[in-house]
């Protein structure tokens, strides 16, 4: 049996690939791109949610928005961990994504307006993240999976507490249904672009598929999203932007419009609303965070030293 | 969500890799995690850390966030020394004696629960 036969034949018996084992160099690459990309968007995801840290209206919600935001930064460096295993140094991928060389997941590009819109992001967004993440706990490769198993169980943490927090606002006063309603219109169409281009617009899918990266094409993980999701909507009174969005019988599925293509490459291809400002602070934040790092190291040489005295 | 950035039309599929400047950061440790009195660590990821000290630190705020562990370990990744039994042709010769495993022995039934 050749390497390439045993490979296959791990991955066709559904056995995980780990990291000393013989992959194909496209195999490789193909999961450097998307871990490294599935990293930055943890850490970038920090951003739009660490915004509100300081408005939270009370001192519970500002406790959970801190775990959250914790959280974010704890699934990037499980990531950016299983990137590691692959040969590649976390250092030089976050440089990277400084110097505008990667890509992080679109959907940080757009603002955070009101508080409505952190329950939106735990309910829509880490909702849209775990019909995706739960499929990569299949995933071919052993520390990527392992890690989704970990993120998985923490996200369900992110979602429950954006739903309930919206229950709240739309029980609340007409005026904070109203900023529910305001938030949904605004994140709903960039969810549904969470998932990717059409499947037959989607370059990777098939050879993706057939190394069990992806396990489920982007347009079936979109209907299972909308179909779990509209019957919350339901329940929050809120109403999803979509004229054509109805329950189809006959599918068994919700039939909704079609997303507005030229937003998506737009913010993709780096000019959506908050796409400069994301990395700009990160880069900050990086530079202002030097000489903690610098203490750090200092103090562990200065500890190594009086040891070996 | 697709964490797979799709590429622009006439964009170019690949990414860097690295900056080519083998950026120095800090080494990195194994941490192992025992889930409860009675049961062993278990391998739960890796991190990095200028020090043991710094590591268990960053092991505690990374790892066990949520009660998942009532004992740490953080072990340099260097200092690891692995073996792959799967590649090794006595691992296969070590299957094949059957003769090991409780099972391939028949007792009467007569006999009862051995």
């Amino acid at each position: 049996m050749t390497s390439e036969e045993r490979f296959q034949a791990l991955i066709d018996a559904e056995e995980k690939i780990e990291p000393t084992d013989w992959m194909p160099e496209g195999y490789r690459k193909t999961l450097i791109r998307q871990i490294a990309q599935h990293a930055h968007s943890e850490v970038i995801g920090m951003q739009p949610e660490g915004n509100w840290i300081s408005r939270a209206p009370t001192l519970h919600r500002k406790a959970i928005l801190m775990a959250k935001v914790q959280d974010e930064a704890g699934h990037g460096l499980y990531l950016y961990s299983a990137a590691e295993t692959l040969g590649v140094k976390r250092d030089e991928l976050q440089e990277l994504l400084h110097m505008g060389k990667h890509k992080y997941s679109s959907i940080f590009n757009y603002p955070t307006l009101s508080w409505a819109d952190i329950g939106t992001i735990g309910w829509l967004v880490d909702g849209a993240a775990i019909t995706n993440q739960v499929m990569l706990t299949r995933c071919s490769y052993g520390p990527y999976s392992r890690g989704m198993v970990r993120i998985c169980k923490e996200e369900s943490f992110h979602q429950r507490q954006g739903y309930e927090l919206l229950i709240r606002l739309c029980q609340g006063s007409p005026e904070q249904k109203a900023m529910a309603q305001d938030a949904i219109d605004r994140w709903w169409w960039p969810s549904l672009m969470m998932f990717g281009p059409h499947d037959s617009d989607s370059l990777h899918t098939e050879q993706s598929m057939s190394w069990k990266i992806k396990r489920v094409s982007n347009d079936d993980l979109r209907q299972q999203f909308v179909d779990m999701t509209v019957p919350q909507a339901e329940y929050l009174g809120l109403v999803p932007p979509d004229p054509d969005l109805r329950w189809n019988p006959e599918r068994g599925h919700y039939d909704f419009g079609e997303i507005d293509w030229e937003e998506f490459w737009r913010v993709v291809k780096g000019n959506g609303p908050m796409n400069r400002d994301r990395v700009e602070h990160k880069v900050r934040a990086w530079e202002d965070g030097a000489w903690v790092r610098e203490a750090a190291t200092a103090h562990a040489e200065k500890r190594a030293g009086r040891k070996a005295a | 969500m697709t964490y797979d950035v799709p590429v622009a039309p006439g964009e170019s599929a690949e990414i860097e890799e690295t900056t080519g400047t083998d950026l120095e950061g800090w080494p990195m440790w194994e941490v192992f995690v025992r889930a409860r009195r009675g049961i062993s660590h278990v391998h739960i990821g890796s991190l990095h850390a200028p020090d043991a000290e710094t590591a268990l630190e960053n092991a505690r705020d990374v790892y066990t966030r949520r009660g998942e562990g009532v004992s740490v370990w953080v072990v340099p990744s260097e200092q690891i020394s692995a073996f792959e039994p799967e590649a090794a042709s006595e691992y296969v010769e070590a299957n094949e004696k059957v003769y090991r495993l409780a099972t391939t022995y028949d007792i009467p039934e007569e006999v009862g629960q051995m």
